[in-house]
């Protein structure tokens, strides 16, 4: 029953999960859930090297790319989550829209 | 020691196995979604309801499927239910894939079984929880992850469900967070179970790859009992493949089943609400360990010098936590170092190549160990939150049903004939006694101080006088039918599930160990030594049967004497050797205060010498960079100031206005920039493709 999943089919999940991160990206005001936001993205991004592998040459290049991804992910959420804890600790606050320190 | 291999196994299929772990998993996900306006709107019995109805229709199914499963013949009794395919990869392949034998029916019977009678339990429990719905539904989902555990047809299957219980277990540990203490239990236990689970995957991958090098990479537990027999000639580190995998696999053990070293986080993980005790840390979850090496024989078959260590660090383990258990006064902690102490127990029996008698204690336990735990539950919820039992006393007048069975669970797992743990306890110890006698001096020692130390506590907390205050003491009265019918039921099952496995000396047959006897088929030889024992010195097993009895019947009098008749002072023993040895077990043997110097301050340590790495030596060459930068710019800057000055002068005013214009785009607001960042990508994504 899932013989006639195609490419097109992952990279529609995968552009419907771009959407999604970049929807949480934009609107979310908590800090985090614009983390979670940028998860999604990569996610995407990931969904996308493993179909290009799958359905291309068979190599493993893909694969090796989203690896990357996802220990880049790891990182990122660490970093990222050790910035807005210590921004939450100046400012009392990881409210996106309150935090408008980042300027001249 | 080289079975049957080369031969396919005939299997059956079914399409009904994915229901028993996926059940529970939609009753999570319906709770985690909706489950907050299910019980504004509806209350809580509709969220309880339906979190308890998934397990239930589980158990159904698995009810079923172990009656398909009887039917087929011994060699046949396999059920297969091929999902989807899930990791292709070079030679690696695992399959989203559920495996249903006689083992994994064994599991699937307690897990579904008594967790649904859990999850009636915490209905009466949790009455007062405004975030009931949480609990369920992480409750399903651990439901879901251990049977998942259970059923995977492969190792990575497995390893899904070994950390899906595990983050429930963080999750139900912390689950009352606002508590500094709770969370702190819920961290702990995470980052131990991490330690080990980081020993599994480096079994897993090192079996994987050893295979792969012969052209047999697997990892289908089917397929490995096939084709382990390639890497017996291996040789790693001085010693087998084979060995140094399974001393990996056992790490893991040793982090889920709360073996020493790493214990320290199920006495803690007692923060979490008493259910959560009763169905995570007593009777499923930590039990995955001894799962895992039932499940893995023929691997642990081939390495006898694991097969010691498992069997000494489960004998250290029985004897030290029983010690601690002496000595506690919160009634959960006594329960928990007694679970500890039982789950020593089940690695002596898999240790010793006894793999079935380690189940069969695995299976008792759980129906003994979760009625106890859901007794406490009962006694603390009546006692308004009170654990310490130096402030119990006397209920058995005010909680009949509670008392009852509770004495039935004690003296199950004191093991007194005929009630469960006798039959289960005994099988180890005889078969710990052929492989050892000093393994079995160690249990035989630990079997009396579980049965002086249960006693205490069933002493402490029904006998004598209530010490409660007044207040408490107006207040008490019988849980409700939700949580005292669960409670008959589990000590039915506490009184009735030792005959499951009478061995052939009391005129039984062992049903249990026959039941089980395909998935060991493999390790009929294993070990080099009698693991069928029983048939020549039956006059050794009687003797070695009856000491055990004996000797659990001392603990119970000496615990009657110090702590219900009064006669011998307890405070008199605590002197001896001036008190110290008292203090020592009391306070656990300051292991915890020990983990936190080694570990915990150590890592702190290690991260505070390298700030001051970071701040004096990296940042001194930064800063001697700077400096040196700092003189050449010096004499540049002469040179600037009379020569080029003037053309920069110019060229600077007018970059200062420039830039007065354009600083007003950056304004701070991280979504602005967000935007800005969406728009622009777009737009040059939209003037490539023109």
């Amino acid at each position: 029953m899932f013989e006639s999943v195609g490419l097109h089919h992952y990279l529609v999940v995968g552009l419907i999960l771009f959407c999604f991160g970049l929807f949480c990206v934009l609107t979310r005001r908590n800090a985090i859930g614009v983390l979670m936001g940028v998860e999604l993205i990569l996610n995407a991004a990931n969904i996308n090297f493993i179909a290009f592998s799958r359905y291309s040459a068979g190599s493993y290049d893909g694969h090796v790319f989203s690896i990357f991804v996802i220990m880049l992910a790891a990182a990122e959420a660490a970093i990222g989550l050790a910035i807005v804890l210590s921004i939450y600790r100046r400012a009392k606050s990881i409210d996106v829209n309150e935090l408008q320190g980042l300027h001249w | 020691m080289t079975a049957a291999h080369g031969h396919e196994i005939v299997t059956h299929t079914s399409n009904l196995l994915r229901w028993i772990p996926l059940l529970p998993l939609i009753g999570a996900a319906i709770n985690f979604l909706v489950g907050s306006r299910i019980q504004r709107k509806m209350g809580r019995g509709a969220v309880a309801g339906l979190a308890t109805a998934m397990p239930a229709m589980s158990f159904v199914l698995v009810v079923m499927s172990f009656l398909q499963l009887k039917g087929y013949p011994t060699d046949e009794r396999i059920i297969i239910d091929h999902v989807w395919k899930w990791i292709h990869i070079g030679t690696l392949n695992a399959d989203i894939a559920f495996q249903f034998d006689p083992l994994s029916a064994v599991m699937c019977l307690v897990i579904t079984g008594i967790g649904s009678l859990i999850h009636v339990y915490s209905h009466g429990y949790m009455d007062d929880e405004p975030a009931a719905w949480r609990f369920f539904a992480l409750l399903n989902l651990f439901m879901f992850a251990m049977l998942c555990l259970v059923l995977g047809d492969n190792l990575l299957m497995m390893f899904l469900g070994w950390e899906g219980v595990g983050l429930c277990s963080w999750g139900l540990i912390g689950f009352w967070f606002s508590e500094m203490a709770n969370a702190r239990a819920g961290n702990k236990a995470f980052i131990v179970n991490r330690v080990g689970d980081f020993g599994f995957t480096l079994g897993v991958f090192l079996l994987f790859w050893t295979l792969d090098s012969h052209g047999a990479g697997t990892v289908v537990f089917r397929e490995l009992a096939n084709s382990v027999h390639l890497i017996a000639n291996d040789q790693l580190w001085g010693t087998t493949v084979a060995t140094v995998v399974t001393l990996f696999l056992f790490v893991g053990a040793t982090g889920k089943s709360a073996q020493i070293p790493l214990y320290v986080w199920l006495p803690d993980a007692m923060a979490g609400p008493t259910p959560v005790s009763a169905l995570i840390h007593a009777a499923t979850m930590v039990t995955a360990g001894v799962y895992m090496i039932a499940r893995m024989n023929f691997l642990f078959d081939m390495a006898p010098f694991t097969g010691q260590v498992i069997t000494t660090i489960g004998a250290l383990t029985a004897f030290f936590a029983a010690t601690i258990g002496l000595a506690q006064n919160d009634i959960k902690k006594v329960l928990a170092y007694s679970t500890v102490s039982q789950l020593g127990y089940m690695f002596i029996g898999v240790g010793v190549g006894a793999y079935a008698a380690g189940v069969f204690h695995l299976v008792t336990h759980a129906f003994f160990k979760a009625c106890l735990f859901l007794g406490s539950g009962s006694i603390i919820h009546a006692m308004h939150h009170e654990q310490d039992m130096r402030n119990m006393g006397g209920l058995k007048n005010y909680m009949p049903r509670t008392y009852w069975t509770f004495l039935i669970a004690t003296i199950a797992i004191a093991g007194i004939p005929p009630l469960a743990g006798f039959f289960s306890k005994d099988e180890i110890l005889w078969k710990a006694f052929n492989y050892n006698p000093a393994i079995w001096a160690v249990g035989f020692a630990a079997a009396g101080m579980t049965a002086f130390y249960m006693f205490r506590l069933v002493f402490m907390t029904f006998f004598g006088e209530c010490r409660a205050d007044h207040h408490t003491v107006e207040h008490l009265h019988e849980s409700s039918g939700f949580m005292t019918w669960p409670l008959v039921i589990l000590a039915v099952g506490s009184v009735f599930a030792g005959f499951l496995g009478v061995p052939a000396a009391l005129g039984g047959s062992n049903m249990f160990e026959q039941w089980l006897e395909p998935v060991m088929a493999h390790s009929a030889h294993g070990g080099g030594h009698d693991v069928h024992g029983g048939h020549h010195n039956l006059t050794l097993e009687y003797g070695l049967m009856a000491g055990s009895v004996l000797f659990a019947m001392c603990g119970i009098f000496l615990a009657h004497l110090m702590y219900n008749r009064k006669s011998i002072n307890p405070d008199g023993i605590a002197q001896i050797a001036g008190g110290r040895l008292h203090t020592l077990i009391y306070n656990k043997y300051y292991i915890d205060e020990i983990y936190q110097v080694v570990w915990v301050d150590g890592s702190l340590g290690l991260a505070k010498m390298l700030s001051w790495f970071d701040k004096n030596v990296v940042d001194g060459i930064v800063n001697g960079a700077a400096s040196v930068t700092k003189l050449v710019s010096f004499i540049n800057g002469r040179i600037d100031l009379h020569v080029v000055d003037g053309l920069v002068n110019k060229t600077a005013s007018l970059v200062h206005g420039v830039g007065g214009a354009v600083r007003r785009i950056q304004t701070g607001s991280i979504n602005a920039y967000l935007y800005v960042i969406v728009i622009v990508v777009t737009a040059v994504l939209f003037a490539r493709t023109w």
